[in-house]
């Protein structure tokens, strides 16, 4: 197989990477903390997708829209009761709440659904095209497409609302926000709930490539997401975009041409370097420090 | 600063609290696995076995325990209903970490195990047949295959085959079959079930004179895309591919390899069984896959008939390896018990695990896996392998 | 008496931590000598020490320093192969398991350090969050290194390999490090005395260096690093001082835990290992030396304590988490126990030390 073949393959993981991204680098950017639960979010829109859809045959665009509706009503949730009175604490302890959360998740996942793995059903075709030579899997092409189009619809979002210049501004500067009458409880938990419907959008289509499904699904990739996240610059929507695409051909560059073996200590490597030469990451805003 | 001290007080308590917990209300009742049969209503001469189990039960392992976990209920009501021996089964989750299987198998002492039903999985086994053996508790384990459970241990036996065995049994029989010209081999490099096997595959490969044209890996963390490891197998002509691994990541091979129009020979080990009742699973995709299984939830007999109907009534879902694995423990120390007289009334666990052994080197066993099974003294099962083939999402033997 | 009281607070404290630690110590040694503690107590004596200097030496790291690490198991990793596989091959050469142990847990510090110092110099130019996400891709890349690991003994000589076994070993030789498998039948030779030592040790390091010149230094480039640079402070050998005897720290842990189970694996120390520690520094207050002894004990028993809820077992746990942090950062019970401890500290009129933020 050819060069183009792996960067090919290395796309379409990549996509799933950069569509986790996006919600992490969101939710970073605006709330300024890292949310450890976006994978089990996934992994929960997945599931409810799977049921919709595979077990009681709804029509798969209703099936997405539903993932939608639940991940985003658990966001707003999971926002309501664990990180809304932290917001005066101190962010690690925001990280550490985060992170029982997703055991939360993945706990409560284990009983409902059993460990038993469920096979995604792909709401698409599991079939390729012929561009150029090249074979391109449907669910890469769409993976992309969608990518592209929330990354554009966010952007335009964060730049063109009222409430997309709120959340601009509680990123920049909570306080100064608040005093220009901003509401910044809203903004942040209008910031959850939109991430946690993109994790919805992530699920279906990380289980529609990779379809296999049990509790810990999301665990895997949403690390590897933030990873990407940080590769990118984290809080930058474009960057989420790249960062994951480059993981995803890094990644498989490395298992053709490299070893499959150390495949992720590659990965980690190249990330260190970009982060050592730019240590905002790729398309991240450098800080300059205030003396 | 006193928001620290109270919080450290906070914490002191707590500790103390579950220092209590652990040490002093260990004693609290354990309900027997089977709910109907209250031991007031036995006679007091019915011997009374505890049985001990760890295994990972939650966590992303969790499929392997739960599965042994549903198997050996079914097996301990049907026991306990014969009215024989009674079974007092326990089984404690230690999310395939060594460590908490060492404070599982803890755990298990202090609630008066009187033998073990060993830990589910090779690298958490390893740790536990260790101490059984230290403190002698007779140990049969389900499924961790690795021969270090096993190895210099006279108490510790096993229920499924060792992965040497898989190893170059796959390698023999691929070789006497003509199954394949140029192999590929596709493992978990950070797994110690999949290595096992893989090395011992690669050795009697050498023997027999195999070629392997391609050897593959990937690891818990990049267990999704296997897009470059199969083109890899596909552009070194591979005309078989040897999948040491359990159905979950092979499924997703399955996949992927069917998206790529790759279509060689697959041929899978034990760890497979189960690929079939994924929910939602396209069983065509594993059309043609050689499997390496002692056991088929298709098999027609009555014994399997009865288990995989009451294993669905009560779960809802159609068992696999494991869960077979575990129903075969139960029976096979059932059988050894009621040979050997063993009463815990009368014997500690010591005295338990020496008439256990003794039995189990020279019993014969008929269960789901295999019939007339035996245990050599080195703690390895001797039953056949049997090869079977996936047609019209079924097994076929060959 | 009035020795004590003429103190200032921290030095009050640290002695109080000591103490705390020496009387818990008696009274489970005893207990355990009385035979009066359970298996499954006794079991988790040594990983509680061990995980109590892990919490140690990441509060170095994350409390005193001010640099969150997400790969601090990379480091036990590292002392757990290097100084179990020593224990190892030293078996046949030094019978007193004792020192033998010791021995085991001085290399797996040691080389610890040397891979942290390694580490150190290019993490340590980093600051919050990227220094955060690249202490997590070393983590994962020692992760996979080790498990590519195959090591072994033959005739006295020691014969490394990577990826595949390639060791060639004699008959007499014997492997120690086998890859993904890695390290099997070892003799459990930690002992819960060797433990308690290991924290004592950690506790006078840490609060000597706390205490010291430099530890003041490590603060103030905490607190304000522009601020300490100006004034002449050489703020990256301070860090990379604390930042090595920090790994070596966790090194000489996971010497102890390497030498506590009969076999090791490489995947026993990934991100989720880095993650539970950093919860019992953050639970325990960071720069909290004792809040991190007790936070490492109470979530080391509490996932055992919760066995009887056997399903439930580990939802329990996440819910105990996520309570214990939204009750410990609860504005409302903060403001109450902010009044408490100003009425208590208007008669008191000491100083709060510098440790406790």
């Amino acid at each position: 197989m050819s060069f183009l073949n792996y960067l090919v393959s290395g796309l379409s993981l990549g996509s799933v990477y950069a569509i986790i991204a996006l919600g992490y680098t969101m939710v970073y950017g605006i709330a300024k903390m890292l949310n450890f639960a976006h994978g089990d979010v996934i992994m929960v829109g997945a599931y409810v997708c799977f049921f919709a859809f595979t077990r009681y045959g709804l029509n798969p665009f209703i099936s997405v829209i539903l993932a939608m509706l639940v991940c985003t009503c658990l966001g707003i949730v999971i926002e309501k009761l664990a990180y809304k009175p932290l917001r005066a604490a101190p962010s690690l302890a925001v990280l550490i709440t985060a992170i029982g959360v997703s055991y939360l998740l993945q706990n409560l996942a284990l009983l409902f659904w059993s460990s038993n793995p469920k096979v995604f059903n792909s709401i698409i075709p599991n079939e390729s095209v012929e561009i150029g030579g090249l074979t391109v899997s449907y669910i890469t092409i769409l993976t992309i497409v969608v990518c592209v189009v929330i990354m554009i619809l966010l952007t335009t979002f964060i730049n063109r609302t009222k409430l997309g210049k709120a959340m601009r501004a509680v990123s920049e500067d909570k306080g100064a926000a608040q005093l220009m009458g901003i509401d910044v409880n809203t903004t942040i938990s209008v910031t959850f709930a939109i991430g946690s419907g993109l994790a919805a959008i992530a699920g279906v289509l990380l289980c529609s490539a990779y379809p296999n499904l049990t509790p810990t699904t999301g665990s895997m990739p949403g690390i590897k997401a933030f990873t990407a996240a940080v590769f990118g610059g984290i809080g930058s929507i474009p960057g989420a975009f790249l960062g994951g695409l480059l993981l995803g051909v890094i990644e498989n560059l490395a298992k053709a041409y490299i070893s499959t073996q150390i495949s992720d200590a590659i990965v980690f490597g190249v990330l260190i370097i970009v982060l050592l030469v730019k240590p905002a990451g790729l398309l991240g805003k450098p800080t300059r420090e205030k003396v | 600063m006193n928001m620290k001290k109270f919080f450290a007080i906070f914490l002191a308590a707590m500790m103390i609290f579950s220092l209590a917990a652990c040490s002093g209300g260990s004693t609290e009742p354990v309900a027997p696995a089977d709910g109907d049969t209250p031991e007031g209503e036995l006679p007091e001469s019915t011997v009374q076995i505890h049985i001990g189990a760890t295994g990972p039960l939650t966590g992303g392992a969790a499929i392997y325990g739960q599965a042994v976990k549903n198997g050996a209920e079914i097996a301990v009501e049907e026991v306990n209903a014969m009215g024989g021996i009674q079974f007092i089964f326990q089984m404690e989750d230690d999310t395939h970490d060594p460590e908490k299987a060492e404070n599982a198998y803890n755990a298990l002492v202090d609630w008066g195990m009187d033998m073990m039903m060993g830990t589910v999985t090779s690298a958490p086994a390893e740790v536990t047949a260790a101490d059984a053996y230290a403190d002698r508790y007779f140990f049969l384990t389900p499924s961790a295959s690795s021969t270090n459970v096993i190895d210099g241990k006279d108490n510790i036996f096993q229920m499924c085959f060792t992965d040497p065995n898989q190893g170059s049994g796959s390698a023999t029989y691929i070789s006497e079959n003509n199954m394949g010209e140029k192999i590929a081999i596709i493992w978990k490099n950070d797994d110690s079930y999949s290595t096992g096997i893989r090395n011992t595959f690669v050795e009697k490969a050498g023997e027999l004179g195999l070629e392997i044209v391609a050897e593959q890996t990937f690891t818990e963390a990049t267990k999704t895309d296997f897009s470059v490891q199969i083109s890899k197998c596909q552009e070194a002509g591979a005309d078989l591919v040897f999948l040491p691994m359990y159905y979950e990541p092979a499924s997703l091979i399955l996949n992927q390899a069917n998206a790529a129009g790759y279509a060689p020979t697959w041929f899978g080990v034990d760890g497979m069984d189960g690929i079939l009742t994924m929910e939602g699973f396209d069983t065509s995709l594993a059309e043609g896959v050689v499997v390496l299984t002692p056991y088929s939830a298709d098999d027609e007999s009555a014994l399997n008939q009865n288990f995989v109907k009451k294993y669905q009534e009560k779960f809802g879902e159609i068992p696999n390896q494991f869960a077979a694995d575990g129903y075969d423990c139960i029976y096979a120390m059932y059988k050894a018990a009621t040979e050997a007289g063993i009463d815990p009334a009368s014997m500690d666990h010591e005295a338990i695990c020496d008439a256990m052994v003794a039995q189990f080197t020279s019993m014969t066993f008929d269960g789901l896996t295999g019939a007339s099974m035996t245990w050599g003294s080195d703690g390895t099962v001797s039953k056949l392998p049997n090869a079977v083939v996936i047609e019209n999402g079924a097994y076929v033997g060959m | 008496m009035n020795k004590l009281k003429g103190m200032n607070r921290t030095t009050r404290k640290n002695y109080l931590t000591y103490a705390l630690v020496i009387a818990a110590y008696v009274i489970l040694e005893a207990m355990m000598r009385g035979g009066g503690l359970k298996a499954a107590t006794k079991g988790m004596l040594v990983p509680i020490c061990a995980y109590i200097v892990m919490a140690l030496s990441l509060n170095l790291t994350v409390g005193v320093m001010g640099e969150l690490s997400l790969g601090h198991a990379g480091f036990m990793s590292v002392g757990a192969f290097t100084g179990t596989a020593a224990t190892m091959c030293l078996q046949a050469a030094i019978p007193s398991t004792g020192l033998r142990l010791c021995i085991g847990i001085v290399i797996g510090a040691v080389a610890a350090a040397i891979i942290g110092f390694l580490i150190g110099i290019p993490v340590l130019r980093l600051r919050g969050d990227y220094l955060a996400i690249v202490t997590l891709a070393f983590g994962e890349i020692i992760k996979s290194l080790v498990g590519n690991v195959y090591m072994g003994v033959d005739h006295g000589q020691l014969r490394f390999s990577m990826f595949t076994n390639e060791l060639n070993l004699s008959p007499e030789g014997k492997i120690i490090i086998e890859g993904a498998m890695g390290i099997r039948s070892i003799p459990k030779i930690a002992t819960f005395t060797a433990g308690f030592i290991l924290i004592m040790i950690s506790l006078v390091v840490i609060f000597h260096m706390v205490g010291s010149r430099s530890g003041r230094a490590i603060m103030a480039i905490r607190d304000n690093y522009i601020a300490a640079e100006s004034i002449g402070i050489p703020a990256f050998k301070y860090k990379i001082t604390a930042f090595t005897i920090s790994a070596a720290m966790a090194g000489a842990a996971g010497a102890l835990f390497g030498n506590n189970y009969s076999s090791l694996i490489a995947n026993k120390f990934n991100i989720d290992t880095s993650i539970l520690i950093l919860v019992f520094v953050v639970l325990g207050g960071q720069g909290n030396m004792l809040g991190s002894i007790i936070a490492a004990a109470a979530l080391t028993i509490l996932p055992e304590a919760l066995r009887g809820f056997a399903d439930y077992r580990m939802l329990m746990y996440a819910v105990i988490l996520i309570a214990v942090m939204l009750v410990s950062n609860n504005a409302k019970i903060k403001d109450v126990l902010k009044n408490a401890a100003e009425k208590r500290t208007e008669k008191k009129l000491a100083k709060g030390g510098a440790a406790d933020e």
